[in-house]
């Protein structure tokens, strides 16, 4: 089994086969994580861009320490110190990081279909770190690697996907992973933030957060952000916390060996009380700590796959 | 040789006349820039060809004779972006489509909302391989807060108003536009789409929309906006007409507003009959970036049944220009639009004549006599004594469309690519010939 794509630009054309062999090889660099020494020669020579056209803590710090942690060189570029405010294009500026010799790039833009965009400019191999409220696939891969690893498969188990789901990438790429494996998926937030046709998706849908969680096993629980309220999205904070927020009395609904997650950055006392946030069904932190993991493997697993080797696959 | 008793023949064609409802074998004779006769007695042609030059006389056998096509909303960017297009090279691309009409739209730099643009452009145009008229602005800048100098402008020669990219979104303006209007006979053009509901739009609002995490535009913006105007048109008794109608709610609403008998009139683009919205995610094309936006299959269903029973009146290219590196950019940082002049018949045959929905005779009347009779433009037929606009089409002739063939200045086509049928052979403009397909 192997990648088909020598990209990672999203899961909605990944097959179940590529989730599991991303998730198995996770597991042995998770394994690395706990080691004394996390350090591996995998990806020495291969030097690695983080090309982020917008703000990000985890996951930016989370890929640069995958691929450190992997051995790769590693550049990162932002826009406050680039060339892009003096008006040169996304295109220019990654052939000419490029012609620097890159292998590989790790972007985040605001724009959806950038990571597309980028297959179309350079050789490197394009992994998404999120691109508008497209796709952020290695958030969904290490959500799901954090279920499998507590309920051993992800086929039969019911994940509620609660907030934004409008402006999400986090959910639309949980929702082809997720559905590709097997889950039930059902997604809640207040209408004004669910998108046209949403139920397309193949999805349940709901408004109201206690029949949507009723009997559920995970709850992924999506940040508010206080843009939308001033969009006139949403009332007030107060109320969105009133109707969605994820509190203690609310756990009573989900199944006995429930999970709450959170992709981060957290609004505690908004759409997650700290008492939901840091009680032992949580494992937010377990997710960040295997997003290192994920993203290792989809480094290791896109690192070296050249554009004949890709034309070999397609035959 | 004695003098011959005409400039140019165009023989044995099937001729397709709409504003004479003609269609049959005929020759079309030219002389002096006019249509001196068009005569079914065939064989009586090759007596007066004996006597041409033989590049003067045109074999059409197999082709389709027709007037000159008129495309009336089209963008030539001059002045301003000449480097996206001129009035000279739009105006060959729209030889090349097989028009020799077009009428262009007043979001230049400066805006065409003054009469000594419009005398530019029309002066600019003198050169061209096309006859060009000028659609002036509704307001000042296309700002929608003042009119503009209307009766200037239509004294200079403009043959319509619009704010075309732009909706009027204060009623009261439209309103008085409107009035304003009638007092010349123009129509207003309206770009139907609600700001407020359309703001910061990226494409439409489907489940595409929900797929890729574009900002969409619903389909209800131009619905209401369209409503908005015929509302407005049938209060003021004045005429309206809606530009590249996209969506089905409009379609229907322009229909029962005819039933009404509200003066409105409306045309429909090549891809918005052609191309839905879930094109977009296959490898996010900036060149399908486009305002009004492609919609769902039912929408180009409906456009489509709003052709053939006649609530749209034209078909329009909104030929939209722009420059390579602004399109090679990221998908929602590209500039709405695409060019269309130099595919539109390749597409109106391929889409809705081989699928069945038109006759050659209903598309030809939606490209000729129906934008004349709107924008009262002279031309539109080969009646005896009118000016010898004139295109043979090769109705079976099967191309590719490429990138680099363009007469246009500008190559954002979706349709790079397409495998079509129906080809310009030749076009004629005033009797001279400005265009012939080798």
């Amino acid at each position: 089994m192997i990648l088909r794509s020598r990209h990672l630009l999203g899961l909605e054309d990944i097959t179940a086969g590529e989730i599991s062999l991303i998730l198995d090889t996770a597991e042995s660099f998770r394994e690395i994580l706990d080691r004394p020494i996390k350090k591996v020669p995998t990806l020495r020579g291969i030097t690695v861009l983080n090309l982020f056209y917008e703000p990000s803590t985890r996951t930016r710090i989370s890929f640069e320490l995958a691929e450190k942690r992997l051995s790769a060189d590693t550049i990162s570029f932002s826009t406050s110190v680039s060339s892009v405010k003096k008006g040169e294009s996304l295109k220019d500026t990654v052939r000419n990081i490029e012609a620097m010799k890159i292998d590989m790039v790790v972007v985040r833009h605001s724009s959806p279909g950038v990571p597309y965009f980028l297959t179309n400019c350079v050789e490197s191999n394009i992994i998404n770190a999120g691109d508008g409220a497209h796709e952020h696939p290695t958030q969904a891969l290490l959500d799901m690697f954090t279920i499998r690893r507590k309920y051993g498969k992800l086929d039969g188990l019911r994940v509620v996907l609660v907030g934004d789901v409008k402006h999400s990438r986090v959910v639309r790429s949980n929702i082809w992973g997720l559905k590709t494996m097997g889950a039930s998926v059902a997604v809640c937030g207040p209408s004004t933030l669910l998108p046209y046709e949403v139920e397309r998706f193949g999805v349940d849908v709901y408004t109201d957060l206690d029949e949507a969680i009723d009997g559920a096993d995970v709850v992924n629980i999506m940040r508010i952000q206080l843009e939308r309220q001033q969009a006139g999205l949403f009332p007030s904070q107060r109320e969105y916390t009133n109707l969605f927020g994820m509190t203690k009395e609310r756990l009573k609904r989900l199944k006995r060996n429930y999970t709450i997650m959170h992709p981060g950055p957290m609004n505690r006392g908004v759409e997650i009380t700290p008492e939901v946030a840091d009680s032992k069904s949580s494992v937010i932190l377990d997710q960040v700590t295997n997003g290192q993991a994920i993203r290792m493997a989809v480094l290791y697993l896109l690192s070296g796959k050249k554009e004949k080797e890709k034309e070999e696959d397609d035959e | 040789m004695s003098k011959a008793d005409y400039d140019l023949i165009i023989s044995g064609g099937r001729v397709i006349d709409p504003a004479l409802g003609f269609g049959k074998e005929a020759d079309v004779f030219v002389k002096d820039g006019k249509i001196a006769q068009v005569s079914t007695e065939t064989d009586k042609t090759e007596k007066y060809a004996a006597k041409m030059p033989p590049e003067c006389v045109i074999d059409a056998s197999g082709s389709l004779v027709v007037p000159g096509l008129i495309d009336m909303h089209v963008h030539l960017r001059e002045p301003g972006r000449e480097d996206k297009e001129t009035i000279i090279t739009g105006c060959q691309a729209a030889a090349a489509g097989g028009f020799t009409t077009v009428c262009c739209m007043p979001n230049t730099d400066p805006v065409i909302d003054n009469q000594e643009t419009v005398k530019f452009v029309l002066s600019r145009a003198e050169e061209a391989d096309a006859n060009v008229f000028v659609i002036g602005a509704v307001t000042k800048m296309s700002k929608g807060e003042e009119l503009a100098e209307i009766g200037d402008l239509v004294k200079a020669g403009a043959v319509a108003i619009s704010d075309d990219g732009h909706f009027v979104q204060n009623p009261d303006i439209m309103r008085r536009a409107l009035e304003y209007a009638r007092m010349f006979g123009i129509p207003v053009i309206s770009h139907a789409e609600d700001k407020y509901l359309s703001a910061g739009a990226i494409m439409n609002e489907s489940f595409q929309s929900t797929r890729l995490g574009l900002k969409g535009s619903p389909s209800v913006a131009e619905v209401i906006a369209v409503v908005r105007d015929i509302k407005l048109a049938e209060f003021t008794g004045s005429r309206v007409h809606i530009a590249h109608v996209s969506t089905a709610g409009a379609v229907k609403a322009i229909r029962d507003a005819k039933a009404e008998g509200i003066h409105v009139t409306a045309e429909a683009t090549p891809h918005h009959f052609t191309l839905t919205d879930e094109e977009i995610g296959k490898e996010f094309n900036t060149n399908l970036r486009v305002n009004p936006p492609l919609r769902t299959k039912r929408d180009v269903e409906e456009v489509i049944r709003g052709l053939v029973d006649g609530t749209i009146d034209c078909i329009a290219s909104d030929h939209a220009p722009h420059a390579e590196e602004e399109k090679d950019v990221e998908f929602d940082q590209a500039p709405p639009g695409l060019i269309g002049l130099e595919t539109t018949l390749g597409l109106v045959k391929t889409q809705l004549i081989d699928k069945g929905y038109l006759n050659w005779a209903d598309a030809i009347r939606k490209m000729t006599y129906n934008p004349a009779r709107i924008l009262k433009l002279p031309g539109g037929t080969l009646e005896i004594g009118s000016t010898a606009d004139i295109t043979v089409i090769d109705p079976e002739k099967r191309w590719t469309v490429s990138e680099t063939k363009f007469r246009s200045k500008s190559k954002n086509s979706p349709f790079i690519g397409w495998k079509l049928k129906g080809k310009v052979d030749c076009t004629i403009l005033a009797g001279r010939v400005v265009y012939q397909n080798k």
